[in-house]
């Protein structure tokens, strides 16, 4: 009888729902049990609703599961959680399916990267996209994998860019309607980047955007006409964008033009490097952009998480974009028009002094790399990096994982482009003793390029408060309704801040670097807070 | 499973036309075929096929080899190569390792009569049958086409021998691979679920609900029963289709290498 009943139940499993559909990451702020894409929702806030745990009870967190990963690799990737399932990458590239309430490990997918993947600064990974059924992996030899995420079978398997040519990619893939949009990185070694799209059924590409112009292109008279520095000329993506169905536009930083220090052979601006871009998310075209940084020669990427908030804005409704850059401002733009709002420093700024009118930076004379090197604040890391803010609606700040008061000396030097070779022209070398990677920390002096998360008003662009640590971060910003905030370090804690005003409400000793983004979901009535740090992932809940 | 020793020498006169005599010197156990089997498909099977037969001019799944006729000209074979050829030595498997191929080999021929006997098929008609009369999308999942109640079948022709499959077509409960079982579990609160085991430690159980294809996990100590099912859920194709289908079938299976790594 068992064998009739099986039999009937396996017939009636052939008509069954897809599990995230298009509708449900669009409306992913409704299900807030879930953590649908890599940034949790389409605006790139890293803010959830789930109000269980607060900043009253966040002393009784514990915890709940560790899944240690087979990889000595930096852990960056943020998961994926629905229904219970939570998905996410050991690096470089194996998929991992967990159950969210236990960290027991459902399957595998292990993908071994070609030999000649070469990414620059980590065999890392940050995450997936799910759509349907069907999870989506781009890999640091420049593929993107598509595969079943019930079962861990691979569906299809693209080649995005060559890595002999030393394209990777390392980003979470964005996934928007029947498409999947990943961008490649490689800017070290002398790429001419891209997003594209690719159909989530079958793998083939739908667009492309090159993020730098070609010849008759509008932005091409960027690059000197006199040599091919456009073909060479970097300008990676290394985070994931962010999508406003109401404008159909998708939102996406841009890496730094390469050579990274040295720019005597790329005059000009170098768009779309240092840039944001707004592409219609059907055709990849370009409706605007705003360069941060032009002509940038301090590796000053825009590789931030675009975060997008609607709020009033000097007495009317606007549509915005918040962006904390690595060149040190905080920006605050018009995201239907890429019209420049506010540009304000949030760490300490010695490159430029200001803006005029449409935006441009005014750049401080002498403040360029040179032989015997310049010292530059930001240093080469930025005032931060591709670790995500976020934007809390609840106390209307926002967060930024900040690197302090710290600078670098560039070096120029020359360089020749050779395929797949690395693409430099120069060496910035610190001069804050930043980067500490040993267990002790006891060279460098206080208020010395300390790492720190600063809450500030995007209305002005004041800082609201900081909370400081003794050595730099690497990790991203988790905000919830309750008010909470939680990040870490590369001193090996995992805490929670109260978001309105920073003190610390609880911390906990993970023992390893937290190089990654928080994420919050719920299960059986039950919130749980998710980090990745050092080579493990561990959950908490309240007792 | 292989239940009985193969006498070697049995088949060779049956299979070995047209390609060089093959003497055959020893007869073989099941243990050291069931070895070879393994050795074979973690070494050979990703250039001869299961079916040993992907390699122009040496079908070795039915005993044609074209350089090597005895058993220990087989074994020195497959340890030393075949110069100027994509056939590379393969130093790391031991003699005695070799020697369980050559075994497996040597009965690979003596159990492909089963298929043998078929009329040709043809993978298109196959097709037709595993998506229709057949009834296969109920239980298996070919690329993303299908139920994932049962194994995916997406890679089955990189896996499993056409006699494998026409054995588990017409008798599927002849061997079920352990990775393919199906667990029956009750709650303490009495429900029931059977599905595919995906993982399971001393504690808690993961598996694939049979019914809505989601991935479950459960703690043990919550279960009144968790046991395997004896049986395969899959009906004896055996008088449902005509042995000219089941050949299609099978071609078509056989075709299915994957696309994705």
């Amino acid at each position: 009888m068992i064998r009739r009943t099986i039999l009937l139940t396996l017939i009636t499993a052939a008509s069954l729902q897809a599990q995230v559909s298009y509708e449900r990451i669009l409306r992913a702020g409704q299900e807030p049990q879930n953590w649908l894409t890599y940034s949790g929702n389409y605006n790139g806030q890293r803010y959830s609703s789930l109000v269980q745990i607060t900043p009253e009870n966040v002393k009784n967190l514990e915890l709940q599961w560790i899944f240690q990963a087979r990889s000595l690799e930096k852990f960056e990737a943020t998961p994926i959680m629905t229904d219970g399932i939570m998905y996410t990458v050991e690096a470089p590239n194996n998929i991992v399916a967990l159950d969210a309430a236990t960290g027991r490990v459902f399957w595998t997918y292990n993908y071994t990267p070609a030999q000649a993947a070469r990414p620059c600064c980590g065999r890392v990974n940050r995450g997936l996209a799910i759509l349907g059924d069907t999870l989506f992996m781009a890999t640091i030899d420049a593929r993107l994998i598509a595969v079943d995420a019930k079962s861990g079978r691979p569906l299809w398997n693209v080649a995005v860019a060559k890595p002999e040519s030393g394209y990777a990619m390392t980003v979470a893939p964005l996934v928007v309607k029947d498409k999947v949009i990943v961008g490649t990185a490689g800017g070290e070694y002398g790429i001419r980047g891209f997003i594209a799209a690719y159909d989530a059924k079958t793998g083939k590409e739908a667009w492309r955007f090159y993020t730098i112009p070609g010849p008759g292109e509008p932005g091409h008279e960027t690059w000197p006409a006199s040599n091919n520095a456009w073909e060479h000329g970097g300008a990676s993506v290394w985070v994931t964008g962010s999508y406003d169905p109401d404008l159909n536009l998708t939102y996406w930083g841009i890496g730094n033009p390469g050579p990274d220090w040295n720019g005597d052979d790329r005059g000009g601006d170098n768009l779309y490097s240092c840039s944001v871009v707004a592409l219609d998310a059907d055709t990849g075209k370009l409706k605007w952009h705003y360069q941060f940084s032009p002509h940038d020669e301090f590796d000053y990427d825009s590789t931030q998480v675009p975060v997008l908030v609607d709020t009033q804005w000097q007495g009317s409704q606007r549509k915005l974009m918040l962006w904390a850059n690595r060149n040190g401002f905080f920006y605050v733009l018009d995201r239907a028009t890429g019209q420049f709002l506010l540009g304000k420093p949030f760490v300490e700024v010695n490159w430029a002094s200001g803006f005029d009118e449409k935006g441009r930076p005014q750049r401080i004379p002498g403040m360029t790399p040179s032989a015997q090197g310049t010292l530059i604040l930001p240093g080469n890391q930025g005032g931060t990096n591709w670790y995500n803010p976020s934007y809390s609606p609840k106390t209307g700040l926002f967060y930024i994982p900040t690197w302090a008061n710290y600078s670098s000396l560039y070096v120029k030097q020359p360089v020749e482009y050779q395929e797949g070779r690395n693409f430099g022209g120069g060496t910035p070398r610190p001069t804050t003793p930043t980067g500490i990677r040993t267990t002790v920390n006891n060279y460098a002096k206080e208020d010395e390029g300390y790492g720190a998360i600063r809450a500030v008003d995007p209305h002005t662009g004041q800082m609201k408060w900081q909370f400081k640590m003794t050595d730099v971060t690497d990790a991203g910003v988790l905000t919830t309704a309750s008010n909470l905030l939680f990040s870490g370090g590369r001193e090996g804690y995992f805490y929670a801040l109260d978001a309105r005003d920073g003190k610390l409400l609880w911390k906990f000793p993970v023992g390893g670097r937290v190089i990654s983004g928080p994420m919050t979901y719920s299960l059986g009535g039950k919130q749980y807070v998710e980090v990745a740090a050092g080579n493990s992932l561990f959950v908490f809940a309240l007792k | 499973m292989w239940a009985i020793a193969i006498r070697s020498c049995l088949f060779i006169s049956m299979l070995a036309a047209g390609a060089a005599p093959v003497i055959a010197q020893h007869e073989y156990t099941s243990s050291e075929i069931e070895a070879g089997r393994q050795q074979y498909a973690a070494n050979c099977t990703r250039c001869h096929g299961p079916d040993g037969d992907n390699v122009a001019n040496a079908d070795i799944g039915h005993g044609k080899f074209r350089r090597a006729s005895t058993d220990e000209e087989l074994v020195q074979l497959i340890r030393n190569g075949v110069p100027n050829t994509a056939m590379a030595g393969m130093n790391n498997i031991s003699e005695p390792n070799a020697k369980t191929i050559v075994a497996y080999l040597r009965s690979m021929a003596a159990t492909a009569a089963a298929v043998a006997a078929l009329p040709t098929g043809d993978a298109a008609r196959g097709k037709a049958v595993f998506e229709s009369k057949g009834g296969c999308t109920n239980c298996h999942r070919i690329g993303d086409v299908g139920s994932r109640a049962g194994p995916d079948l997406s890679q089955i022709g990189a896996q499993r021998r056409s006699v494998e499959l026409h054995r588990s077509l017409i008798e599927p409960d002849a061997e079920i691979v352990p990775a393919n079982r199906l667990i029956k579990i009750v709650t303490r609160d009495g429900a029931t679920i059977t599905g595919r085991l995906l993982n399971q430690d001393s504690f808690t159980v993961q598996l694939l609900d049979a019914k809505d294809e989601k991935l479950k996990s459960f703690s043990k100590s919550n279960l009144r029963e968790f046991a395997f099912v004896d049986k395969s859920t899959m009906p004896s194709y055996k008088d449902k289709l005509s042995t000219q289908e089941l050949s299609d079938l099978i071609s078509y299976l056989s075709s299915l290498k994957g696309q994705a790594q």
